[in-house]
């Protein structure tokens, strides 16, 4: 049969780090992806080299607007590394706060746009709203609704005024509710099932031989948190679990994804109900010379930070490694074999961004255009459609459940 | 004001391009659609071509081998076609003016309508730049 090759990207808005995938299909089925990164390059590295260590944070801050908490925690690890210094009890309290409201929204985000693709349009308007009660919890602690410039090396920026701290349990109070009906509806809807069960799967092999990381590998069943795996922050203090499932298909991705949220909505609750007294900064004055590293738990996964210093005010060398870096091949093991209509939702499936979808364009080997990216989504709409209709089910309870909300 | 701009300010429709952004400020566009800010009753909506589009929505700081393109994206717009830098990137390269990829800021590579300042700049402070736009356009 004759081979078809898609491009998608490599600009798509929304991406941390735009990335051009091919996908080479025939006739319905993908047989292969090619992925290549390194777009939307600015340098952050080299920048944050010109800066002092304090001001690094902020240009490493700007990485990623979605994960602007993990790569400033990694980052500051790394630093303290170097220094071989404990920041005060309650600056790591705060940092958890933080880093735990981060993987919230984005968790949220990434529903919403799972959903859109899904032909569930209702469902990203719904999550979206529920996503602005924790930006309002982020505004009323850091002043911005992203890139929070909480973090500094030593401990953190602002402290948690205790009058906003009702005000932010109510705001946590509100999600937990929706989450659970959200959480309800994906379990028990058979089109949902129909649509994500079985597709995309990575194994548990597959996964450790790509070395995905995060909630893309949890849900192959590998039970690997590095928020478990060290002691940082304020994850030590208390209990909570660990989401590891083992199909390793996208439906099994979105479940820890929704799982996860509880986790850290526990989290933040407890760090907010016993907030150690004290202070919240080492003022470091001067870092040694030497070389650190630094990591943390950011929504995709485990982000890595490499900092040396030669005793002067600014890092030598910053080497960054992101999640996503390690988690696109495995499209490599989940794409092939698949339908073009289950393609958007199974690349979406690793959260590394959903827009790809928004560029992408199937051509065949002339170099005739034949779908854009608007056409694969819609051919994913109409999956579900079609398949609502041959299960009989007129009102899915995902639908039902957003309309008897207002 | 002629026919066209007159049916051009009734309905926006915006295409929106990111050149080397962080993110947050395409995630605050995106935010502008959903329902606490519902952007479309203004009669504006995301389309996903250029060729659709009467405003070209750009973030981030224009590195090298995203300004070929927006050069290009620009040519192409069906005219007149409205720039709108949002956030710092947009304005003046921001936190990435120093770095050896950004050589240039937007508006000496296309000309710039509306500056829309913030880091990322809210959903409220966007819309009302939008607005703006439209009264500036309008001649009031
Ligand atoms: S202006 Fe700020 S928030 Fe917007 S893309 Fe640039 S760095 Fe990110």
């Amino acid at each position: 049969m004759k081979k078809t090759i898609i491009p998608i990207g490599p600009y798509h808005p929304l991406q941390e780090e735009p990335e051009f995938f091919m996908l080479t299909v025939e006739g319905e089925t993908v047989v292969d992806v090619d992925v290549q990164i390194g777009y939307n390059h600015r340098g952050i590295e080299k920048l944050s080299e010109l800066k002092s260590f304090d001001q690094s944070t902020f240009v490493i801050e700007r990485i990623c607007g979605i994960c602007s908490t993990s790569h400033p925690f990694a980052y500051t690890r790394a630093v303290e590394d170097i220094e071989g210094v404990e920041v005060p009890m309650r600056a790591k309290y705060i940092r958890t706060i933080i880093a735990e409201g981060e993987r919230i929204h984005s968790h949220l985000l990434w529903l919403g746009l799972a959903g859109h693709f899904l032909g569930y349009n209702t469902v990203y308007m719904w999550v979206w709203k529920l996503r602005e009660e924790i930006l309002d919890v982020m505004e009323i602690i850091s002043g911005n609704r992203n890139n929070y410039a909480m973090f500094k090396p030593g401990g953190v920026r602002r402290d948690i005024n205790p009058e906003d701290i009702p005000l932010i349990m109510k705001k946590l109070d509100k999600i937990v509710p929706t989450l659970k009906m959200l959480f309800k509806a994906v379990r028990d809807d058979p089109v949902i099932h129909a649509r994500t069960k079985g597709i995309g799967v990575l194994t548990k092999e597959a996964s450790i031989n790509f070395g995905a990381l995060g909630p893309t590998s949890r849900a192959s069943g590998v039970a690997r948190d590095v928020r478990k795996d060290t002691v940082y922050g304020a994850y030590h203090e208390m209990d909570w679990d660990m989401i590891v499932t083992n199909n390793g298909d996208v439906f099994d991705k979105v479940v820890v994804r929704i799982l996860e949220m509880f986790e850290s909505v526990k989290i933040i609750k407890y760090c907010l109900l016993h907030l150690p007294d004290g202070e919240i900064d080492l003022k470091i004055k001067n870092i040694p010379p030497g070389e650190g590293i630094g990591t943390h738990e950011a929504p995709r996964g485990e982000t890595f930070h490499y900092v040396r210093s030669d005793g002067s005010n600014s890092p030598v060398r910053h080497k960054v490694r992101a999640p996503t870096f390690m988690n696109l091949p495995t499209y490599k093991a989940t794409i092939k074999g698949e339908k073009i209509a289950d393609a958007s939702i199974i690349l979406a499936a690793i959260d590394p961004c959903y827009c790809c979808t928004e560029r992408m364009s199937i051509r065949d080997t002339k170099g005739e255009r034949l779908f854009n990216g608007k056409e694969l989504i819609r051919l994913s709409q109409i999956k579900t459609q079609t398949l609502k209709q041959k299960l009989g089910v007129k009102e899915t309870s995902l639908e039902k459940l957003v309309q008897g909300k207002p | 004001m002629g026919i066209t701009t007159k049916a051009l300010l009734k309905s926006l429709w915006v295409f929106h391009l990111s050149t080397g952004s962080c993110n947050n400020c395409d995630i605050e566009v995106l935010d502008c659609l959903t329902p606490r800010f519902d952007i479309e009753r203004f009669g504006m909506k995301l389309v996903g071509s250029i060729r659709h589009a009467d405003v070209l929505l750009v973030t981030g700081s224009c590195n090298r081998k995203s300004a070929e393109r927006l050069i290009s994206l620009y040519k192409e717009a069906p005219q007149p076609c409205l720039v709108v830098a949002i956030g710092e990137c947009s304005m003046s390269r921001g936190i990435f003016m120093p770095s050896y990829n950004c050589p240039r800021p937007l508006d000496s590579l296309v000309p710039v309508s509306a500056y829309i300042p913030g880091c990322p700049p809210k959903p409220e402070a966007i819309i009302s730049g939008v607005v703006k736009l439209i009264q500036k356009v309008k001649g009031k």
